[in-house]
């Protein structure tokens, strides 16, 4: 590593540097799991084929919600399907994750949710229970997060062409006049802000089909996070550079995305980023790194540097925030990798996942 | 965590680093090579490559599992998937391992009933619970995960579980490290030593490094700490002269081995006479197939697969990248013709392979400072 770069390795390293900054173009030949995952399959499907199919200034930005503008109103838009299995599990179901999930991306995009629209695709042999049970839930969650559900649609398939049942909510939000937001915004020197622990959701869910049989307490961290955006935003206002909901792919993927879109590299430190130690464990018994797992109730926040201790203390009072934390930096150079002081006292690159997280063998 | 943390304390880190610098001659340059996937994994997790001087450099050897399994193993197992009835399972990272025409990933995306197990106990579950179905396991490892293979397979056999069978891909290490040493252009200074696989052999076989190729062999926990201590030791032995095995691992590794493990082993497996590796060819009695008292769940019998040998690609040269002859960058197809996305050799297949890693990292490792 010391030794001096040549000629022919300078050469080669800029060739792979071209072959990085291309467009992703979608070239497989089938869908397969992979694509659903969140990671690289994902991003060259959704920046390969879907972004240049319906062109549009919003869609370019690939926020979580686009910003549409009607008579002068600022709205934001945004669709989400759910396809859980199990449909429960500790700390929540199928249809809290529905209201959440779109609830949380049009926060994430500076937005007041306002509305929501519910399709149901069933599956023939549902338990009516198992419906109802979901529907109470959809409606508790909506009236938690203050936000009507005022259309919706029904389809039930064939026995095994759905499992159990899969949601999609539509959500349209109002783009609040604090927000200043935007993915390629990140400057070097903004401070990066976690709204508390992570991996919990993602764990649960694992843990919860019982493949691993491993028991614990782990539950899922399913919340609006409408409250923690209003937060910040009224405590950092245009120095809130942008949010994300670390959702699939956990906060790694979140942070990739970031790097890429504003061309910064993201320095975090390992060592303060807070962890359940119970979701350490699971994830240490699994050979699975946190950073990648799932959250339903997680903000990942941009933060210029003279206003981030204010916006941290802000969050942290916001209930469900209490161990939100400053993870790292963002800096010039590399730009588009996210890089990681481990607790340990190296240093790695934490890179976008390849596929779905599993399972080291060795 | 306890009996964790304990063996990831940062301060520890740095004072063993301090040490490592003190042992090093500066003008000499050093390689060594971790022989297991899971060192290197280690590695990349907790960036111990960052804590050692620029003059030692740490060189992924073949204990990948998946990485070694040659493309026509993976097309045979990808056949064995598409078989009418057949239930496929195998282990998560062994899904997205190319064969030459797909993964087995893919070949669930285009309807092959594949599953992920985590033991292939796993799979002997599934195969009770489908009796109308045959389901398959695709057994791949070192000697560390052979035992479980060996387990499974004794016990579908007490039961008569008729419908479960087993491609056994499993390999040896000391083959495959023996043909690296043979090399005339090795290039490697000393060697971390395979924890997992000598809780299951002992650390008794590697004494062949020392004694017959005169170099320092280390066997390694997978903490940090562990790792750093080993490379240490190496590093000690080679300032003093010395060239020894030595186990670091001592917590779990005794000398001897799991000697009801090996014993499993013998009665289930039998060496083949020899195996093809990816990127090193084929080698003598480095791999494993079921012994004539297991022919009957041997899927390799009971199914008829192309068996075909497709070769490595000519211009790959991950055998001497693996010897530290060359440098990832300095292979003929490194970033043209093989790149992550498209892996021709072992080395890139892998994420922690050593092209993968510089595919990845390089430009990152060459710039020590972040600005």
């Amino acid at each position: 590593m010391g030794t001096p770069v040549t000629d022919r390795e300078q050469r080669i390293l800029g060739i792979i540097e071209t072959a990085r900054a291309k467009r992703a173009r979608f070239k497989d030949p089938r869908i397969t799991m992979a694509h659903g995952a969140g990671g690289r399959a994902t991003q060259t499907m959704i920046e390969g084929l879907l972004v240049p199919a319906f062109a549009s200034a919003a869609g370019a930005e690939m926020g979580d919600a686009g910003a549409v503008s009607v008579d002068a109103a600022d709205l934001a838009l945004t669709t989400d399907s759910f396809v859980v299995k199990p449909i429960r599990f500790p700390g929540g179901s199928i249809g809290e994750l529905a209201v959440n999930g779109t609830v949380n991306d049009l926060a994430m995009s500076g937005a007041r949710p306002v509305a929501l629209t519910l399709s149901l695709i069933l599956e023939e042999g549902l338990d009516s229970d198992d419906l109802r049970a979901e529907v109470e839930a959809i409606a508790a969650t909506a009236r938690a997060a203050d936000v009507e559900v005022i259309a919706g649609d029904t389809k039930v398939v064939q026995r095994g062409h759905a499992d159990q049942m899969y949601l999609c909510t539509t959500g349209l939000g109002r783009i609040d006049p604090r927000a200043r937001l935007s993915p390629a915004s990140l400057r070097p020197g903004d401070r990066i802000l976690v709204s508390g622990a992570i991996g919990n959701h993602g764990m649960a869910i694992m843990l919860a089909r019982g493949e691993f049989e491993l028991e614990s307490e782990i539950v899922s961290d399913t919340r609006s996070l409408w409250p923690a955006a209003d937060a910040l935003m009224q405590a950092a206002g245009p120095s809130l550079h942008t949010m994300r909901d670390a959702t699939r792919g956990g906060v790694a993927s979140v942070l990739n995305e970031l790097a890429r879109a504003s061309g910064v590299a993201i320095v975090l430190r390992e060592g303060d980023v807070p962890v359940d130690p119970a979701v350490a464990g699971a994830a240490e018994i699994l050979g699975i790194d946190p950073m990648y797992v799932a959250n339903e109730g997680k903000l990942v926040a941009f933060v210029a540097p003279d206003a981030a201790a204010e916006a941290l203390a802000a969050l942290r009072a916001v209930p469900g925030c209490e161990r939100a934390a400053e993870i790292g930096e963002v800096k010039t150079d590399p730009p588009g990798m996210v890089l990681v002081n481990t607790a340990f006292g190296g240093r790695r690159v934490m890179d976008q996942l390849v596929g779905d997280p599993l399972p080291r063998i060795c | 965590m306890r009996f964790v943390d304990e063996y990831r304390d940062a301060a520890l880190g740095q004072a063993l680093a301090g040490e490592i610098l003190a042992t090093v001659d500066p003008g000499r340059h050093y390689k060594l090579m971790e022989v297991c996937g899971g060192h290197t994994h280690s590695i990349y997790k907790y960036g111990i490559d960052d804590l050692l001087p620029d003059n030692v450099e740490l060189i992924h050897g073949p204990g990948c599992p998946v990485c070694v399994i040659p493309m026509g193993r993976v097309d045979d197992g990808i056949a064995i998937a598409h078989q009418p009835g057949v239930i496929f399972t195998c282990f998560g990272d062994m899904l997205r391992v190319p064969g030459s025409q797909g993964t087995l990933l893919e070949a669930k995306a285009a309807g092959a009933d594949v599953r992920m197990v985590y033991s292939p106990l796993d799979a002997l579950r599934i195969a009770k619970q489908n009796p109308e179905r045959e389901v398959v396991f695709f057994a791949i490892g070192f000697e560390t995960t052979a035992p479980s293979t060996a387990l499974t397979l004794k016990r579908a056999k007490a039961e008569g579980v008729a419908n479960f069978s087993c491609v056994c891909n499993h390999v040896t290490i000391v083959p495959p490290l023996r043909a690296l040493l043979e090399s005339p252009d090795l290039r490697l200074d000393g060697f971390i030593g395979p924890g997992h696989v000598c809780t299951v052999v002992g650390a008794r076989p590697l004494q062949f490094i020392p004694a017959d190729y005169q170099r320092p062999v280390v066997v390694s926990g997978f903490e940090p700490l562990d790792i750093l201590q080993s490379i240490q030791m190496i590093l000690r032995q080679l300032a003093d002269g010395r060239c020894e095995l030595e186990n670091q691992y001592k917590r779990v590794v005794p000398h001897e081995g799991n000697l009801r493990a090996l014993e499993v082993l013998a009665e289930v497996f039998e060496l083949r006479p020899h195996f093809e590796w990816r990127g090193l060819g084929f080698i003598s009695q480095s791999a494993l197939r079921l012994s004539d008292a297991y022919v009957d769940l041997d899927a390799e019998v009971r199914f008829s697969t192309p068996g075909v040998r497709v070769a490595d690609p000519k211009a790959c040269q991950c055998g001497e990248v693996l010897k530290g002859v060359i440098k990832p960058w300095e292979c003929k197809v490194f970033g043209t013709a093989c790149t992550p996305e498209h892996a021709i050799g072992t080395c890139m297949v892998s994420p922690e392979g050593a092209c993968a890693a510089y595919y990845n990292y390089g430009r990152f490792a060459r710039e020590r400072e972040v600005v």
